[in-house]
């Protein structure tokens, strides 16, 4: 016998006291949690919730009007001196005309792993956030590029629409398509294996800014 | 490196003895359980449906046990579709086998490691290092441990018996050894001891060719794997290489993309106390353009047909691996997760540990009586797993099966790790009121034994003190603040 075989042979037989007639949905799951919608999505209140989690865990947060996103993306660049910015296929263009040209990598051709570790920042947008948790979800559309741009550079600048932000974690399962590769960010790279306590700052970029556009 | 194992460890008793004589450790294990603890309550106090959702857990994780072997064809199904390949291991020796095999495979000589529980039940790295093939542990606390040559103790944090001052001499002594040394100026700054760990593992991410990890779930109904961590290491791990290794007890399965959302709200908050950790990835086979090449998911029965086979033994396969019953476990706190003798320590190990490798030696006849059944277990676990009740149960069963020559002796049971709850009359309280929720499962089940064994025996034959009128969790809560 094979392992696959004998592996599904013994539960089989592990679960005899199973009537045979059972299906899974025979098993009761009571769904009595909440699903959110306290701060209806890309409210004020789940903005001033997102903004408020994410700084309690490390991330600094702007709120920007959408006139000002270019200026602040500039500011919080400028803010790092020399070096490279990755800024991934799809970035809105006019939130990207206070970067200096020459300083801008955009991932096409792919860059070599050893270049990614050279730049200074990552600038892109995301698929959706949570307020409750203060999460950022990337899902590799536009403007946030492959899995890989958003990690190896030391600084992660990350611009949030108001309507992409929900208040719960359930109400951002129901947006998101499983099949694409997904990374959800809640702070920057933190470790509490000393001692229990939470340090910020290990392998992930050690600094995430969040931009707000409301 | 050396690869010490927990073969040839003593039984419970004896180890649980030595580690209380260890006023190091003890302070150690009581400053960060101490920590997490209150942190976990936070967390936990702030999320309203809290109760709903242990609930949503616990029965998500019924519905998928009762009918595991159609979710995980359908995990075959669906990964396959996606370009992964699935390979299904009957034991830990066929699981190194096949990991080895694949690692071989790729002409590699070198793999990054995230942490995983399941990789080191099997005892991965020994066997990669037999075939030559050097594993970087790559998660902060199994660096600590893999380089101070040393054993996991918890879940979560396996190096929480080593307290900043020995990491830092850890790191300044081995690193150098295996990479980028650490800076001779180190102090004992956890910010700095984390950026050293940074300095050190970042070469062998960059160039890494093949990761190895496990997953906290896999998705029956999309093929999506996840893994939950904090650091980052996971995410390099998952993302630069070329080749993925994933390997997979057959309990982590859910059954939708909608069961995330219960997990990923019991989990952080249950496990390091945070609202969510700072990094989940999940992926779903392989990505053009993204990420490795090649996935390898191998799906490890390693025993846990025979905890499945049970039906009172069944429901700790719900386990999430969250460590919140092994920070509010007195017995832990005290006695450290090398007494268990096992890669998965405290409550969660006392019952689990039996299952998975069977009760034939002393070690493992031991572990469901290293527990006061205070119940603490219980009352925070995020998949409702009734660990006390495993606990009678397995202790019955071991009495059961004709060995009560073998079986330790009461006073041996009341063990050195218990003797703490005589030693003061509130947490006598508790250990009664265990005893007699022991002797009403041992009676439910209708089961006569020389059960519940040994805290009533004590109290039976011992002049006891007049309890205080507090309970176990008001005295529990006073004094662990
Ligand atoms: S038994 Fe429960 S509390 Fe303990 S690690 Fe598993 S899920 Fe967490």
């Amino acid at each position: 016998m094979n392992a696959r075989t004998e592996v599904l042979d013994r539960i089989r037989r592990a679960l005899d006291d199973v009537p045979a007639g059972e299906r899974p949905q025979d098993v009761p799951v009571p769904r009595q949690y909440s699903r959110g919608g306290q701060q209806p999505a890309g409210s004020t209140a789940a903005v001033e919730l997102l903004a408020e989690r994410l700084a309690e865990y490390g991330a600094s947060v702007h709120l920007v009007s959408p006139q000002d996103v270019a200026s602040r993306v500039g500011q919080s660049v400028a803010g790092l001196g020399t070096g490279s910015v990755v800024v991934p296929r799809g970035f809105p263009p006019e939130w990207r005309s206070a970067l200096d040209p020459d300083r801008v990598l955009t991932d096409e051709p792919r860059l070599p792993v050893a270049e990614l570790d050279r730049a200074r920042a990552v600038v892109t947008t995301v698929a959706a956030a949570i307020a409750t948790t203060g999460t950022l979800v990337l899902d590799g559309g536009p403007g946030q590029g492959r899995r890989a741009l958003t990690l190896v550079p030391d600084v992660h600048v990350c611009v949030v629409r108001a309507g992409q932000v929900v208040a719960s974690v359930p109400e951002v399962f129901t947006a998101l398509d499983p099949v694409r590769p997904l990374t959800f960010v809640s702070g920057p790279s933190a470790t509490s294996d000393i001692e229990l306590d939470r340090v910020e700052g290990v392998h992930g970029p050690r600094t995430l800014e969040a931009l707000i556009v409301v | 490196m050396n690869d010490a194992t927990f073969l040839g460890m003593p039984a419970f008793p004896t180890a649980a003895a030595s580690a209380l004589r260890d006023s190091q450790l003890r302070g150690n294990l009581a400053r960060a359980t101490g920590t997490i603890r209150s942190r976990r309550a936070a967390a936990v106090a702030e999320q309203d449906d809290w109760e709903q959702l242990r609930e949503a857990g616990r029965a998500v994780k019924e519905r998928t046990l009762r009918h595991l072997d159609r979710y995980l064809l359908q995990v075959e199904e669906k990964v396959t579709a996606a370009g992964g390949k699935v390979h299904w291991a009957r034991d830990a020796e066929e699981a190194r086998r096949i990991v080895v095999g694949l690692v071989q495979d790729t002409g590699e000589r070198e793999v990054v490691k995230v942490k995983s529980m399941v990789t080191q039940e099997i005892g991965l790295n020994e066997a990669l290092a037999d075939a030559g093939i050097d594993a970087y542990e790559t998660d902060l606390a199994e660096l600590i441990v893999q380089l101070g040559q040393d054993q996991p103790s918890h879940i979560l944090v396996p190096a929480i018996h080593r307290n900043r001052a020995e990491i830092r001499e850890i790191f300044l002594r081995s690193m150098g050894a295996y990479g980028t040394a650490a800076p001779a100026d180190l102090d004992d700054d956890p910010r700095r001891l984390a950026d050293a760990a940074r300095r050190h593992l970042r070469e062998k991410f960059l160039r890494a060719k093949v990761a190895v990890s496990g997953v906290n779930f896999l998705v029956a109904e999309t093929g999506t794997a996840v893994v939950v961590e904090s650091e980052g290491n996971g995410r390099m791990c998952l993302t630069l290489p070329e080749t993925l290794i994933s390997v997979a007890g057959i309990e982590k399965v859910v059954p939708t993309w909608q069961d995330l959302e219960v997990f990923l709200q019991l989990l952080p908050r249950s496990s390091t106390g945070e609202r969510m950790n700072p990094y989940t990835s999940t992926w779903t086979g392989t990505t053009a353009d993204d990420g490795p090449r090649a996935f390898h998911l191998v799906l490890l029965d390693g025993g846990r047909t025979n905890a499945l086979a049970d039906p009172v033994g069944r429901q700790v396969l719900n386990c999430i691996r969250c460590s919140a019953c092994l920070n509010v476990c007195p017995v832990y706190e005290r006695v450290g997760g090398h007494a268990y003798g096992s890669v998965y320590p405290g409550p969660i190990g006392a019952v689990l540990s039996p299952q998975l490798r069977g009760t034939t030696s002393e070690v493992d006849r031991a572990l469901p009586y290293a527990s006061s059944l205070c119940g603490a277990c219980y009352e925070v676990c995020p998949v409702k797993i009734n660990i006390p009740e495993v606990l009678v149960h397995l202790r019955a069963r071991i009495v059961e099966e004709g060995r009560e020559r073998l079986v330790p002796k009461p006073e041996r049971l009341a063990m050195a790790a218990a003797r703490w709850v005589l030693s003061r009359p509130s947490r006598l309280t508790a250990a009664q009121r265990a005893g007699a929720l022991a002797a009403r499962l041992v009676a439910r089940r209708g089961r006569v034994g020389r059960l519940p064994g040994p805290l009533s025996r004590w109290t039976d034959t011992r002049d006891v003190p007049v309890l205080p009128a507090e309970t176990f969790s008001a005295w529990w809560k006073g004094t662990h603040r």
